[in-house]
């Protein structure tokens, strides 16, 4: 307990950036997941092809080969820090799982619906953006919850790369204090605080659904 | 200058000291894979039996676990243990965060499939004289795991990327002897992050086709 009084401050700060972060990497993957997913879809070849070699790449390849690769290489030629090139390292590699995801949910969308809508003059970008994606969502829900999760996980690699997050505080304390035990377990609650909860809406969301169907 | 920078990272030492990371990497994941589908099948039942308190306390603990960065596990087993009297070698403790957190993940794919089982193969083989022990082992789980192969095999995949994280207790794989080859000169960077994310990619992109024909086959 006297541990996490007189580090408090390293912690929150930790929990600050994690969710800093988590949250930057969420919306960036959402636009590019959702991006790559609709490329998998439209009729033209080139661009299902781009959009399966993105997923499949970042999907294969570990989280912390991609964040090296900015921290190492790229931050050479644009100034980034830490930080910064692990949450791009998560919002890229998340963004692949999140395309898998939505492509899932917009090929549950009903066929009917798609011939509906351009049967009914709407063309095939507004269709997606006003009758399918809404659904498709819907549908996809659960999923992408459970890939927020394993985004709020995932930041913990920032820790790799000296991004401040929650682990690399963690770390910093528990190399200051040598009370790993009691640390670590501070951490863990501090992530639970996250995800947790986020676990269990979305458990009730998926028996919700079920029920739906 | 620049070509003979990229191929004068792969001498013959250094390539057969990163297929040796390769061996370990490889290594941690198949006996964890072991490890965490047993365990992973055993906690699985235990929660879809519902027995009264215990599936939903083994619920929790599962529910904690899964909810946690496997980094963070990985540390605790390794840095955090010792402190009540359990010292792991490093390879060890590897195996053993990762088949805590797997066997978590596990279990929920388990469990899963056990629920999407008719109810009527539990009824018809209890009715014809199988006891629930027999039910399970004949009946139930067969089937289940035909409906989990595919989800398994994604978390196959991302057990191997995620070996890579046993670099923050310096375990000698494959990731940590490509940042000791590429500390030797500043310009093998680049090549030897290529060849280790290829490398990565093959093997997964290998293990996901598999996914994908056995999603087929047994569709």
């Amino acid at each position: 307990m006297a541990l996490l009084q007189n580090n408090f401050p390293t912690f929150l700060q930790g929990f600050g950036y994690t969710l800093l972060s988590s949250i930057i990497a969420l919306i960036g993957s959402m636009i590019l997941g959702t991006g790559f997913a609709i490329m998998q879809i439209v009729p033209q070849k080139w661009a299902q092809v781009i959009g399966n070699v993105y997923v499949q790449v970042f999907r294969n390849i570990p989280l912390l080969i991609i964040t090296f690769f900015f921290f190492l290489v790229v931050s050479k030629y644009v100034k980034m820090s830490g930080f910064t090139s692990g949450t791009v390292a998560l919002m890229l590699y998340t963004s692949a799982f999140i395309a898998e995801t939505v492509r899932a949910g917009i090929l549950a969308v009903d066929g009917g619906q798609m011939e509906g809508a351009r049967a009914n003059g709407l063309s095939f970008g507004q269709a997606m953006q006003y009758i399918i994606l809404p659904q498709a969502f819907r549908i996809a829900l659960p999923s992408l919850g459970n890939q927020f999760i394993n985004l709020v996980k995932n930041s913990s690699i920032l820790a790799f790369v000296g991004g401040l997050d929650l682990m690399y505080q963690g770390n910093m304390v528990a190399a200051n204090t040598f009370d790993t035990f009691s640390t670590y377990i501070i951490v863990a609650i501090f992530y639970l605080i996250l995800t947790l909860p986020l676990s269990y809406y979305i458990q009730h969301l998926e028996r919700k659904l079920k029920r739906a169907l | 200058m620049v070509t003979l920078g990229i191929f004068s990272a792969f001498t013959p030492q250094n390539v057969l000291y990163l297929l040796g990371g390769l061996g370990i990497t490889v290594g941690v994941s198949v006996i964890s894979v072991i490890l965490s589908l047993i365990f992973g099948s055993i906690v699985g039942i235990i929660q879809f039996e519902r027995l009264p308190y215990f599936s939903t306390f083994v619920g929790t603990i599962n529910n904690i676990i899964r909810n946690l960065p496997l980094l963070l596990i990985i540390f605790f087993v390794y840095f955090a243990l010792p402190k009540i009297g359990i010292h792991l070698p490093i390879f060890w403790a590897t195996v053993i965060a990762m088949s805590t957190f797997e066997s978590a993940m596990l279990a929920e794919i388990v469990r899963g499939g056990l629920e999407s089982v008719d109810n009527g193969q539990f009824e018809g083989a209890r009715a014809n004289g199988l006891s629930n022990m027999q039910t399970m082992v004949y009946i139930v789980l067969p089937q289940a795991y035909k409906k989990m192969i595919p989800p398994i095999i994604s978390q196959l995949i991302s057990l191997v990327k995620d070996t890579s994280l046993a670099l923050g207790i310096v375990l000698s794989e494959m990731t940590y002897r490509g940042q000791i080859v590429y500390a030797q000169n500043s310009t093998y960077i680049v090549p030897v992050l290529i060849a280790i994310t290829l490398v990565y990619f093959l093997l997964n992109y290998g293990l996901s086709l598999l996914a994908k024909w056995a999603d087929h086959k047994l569709a």
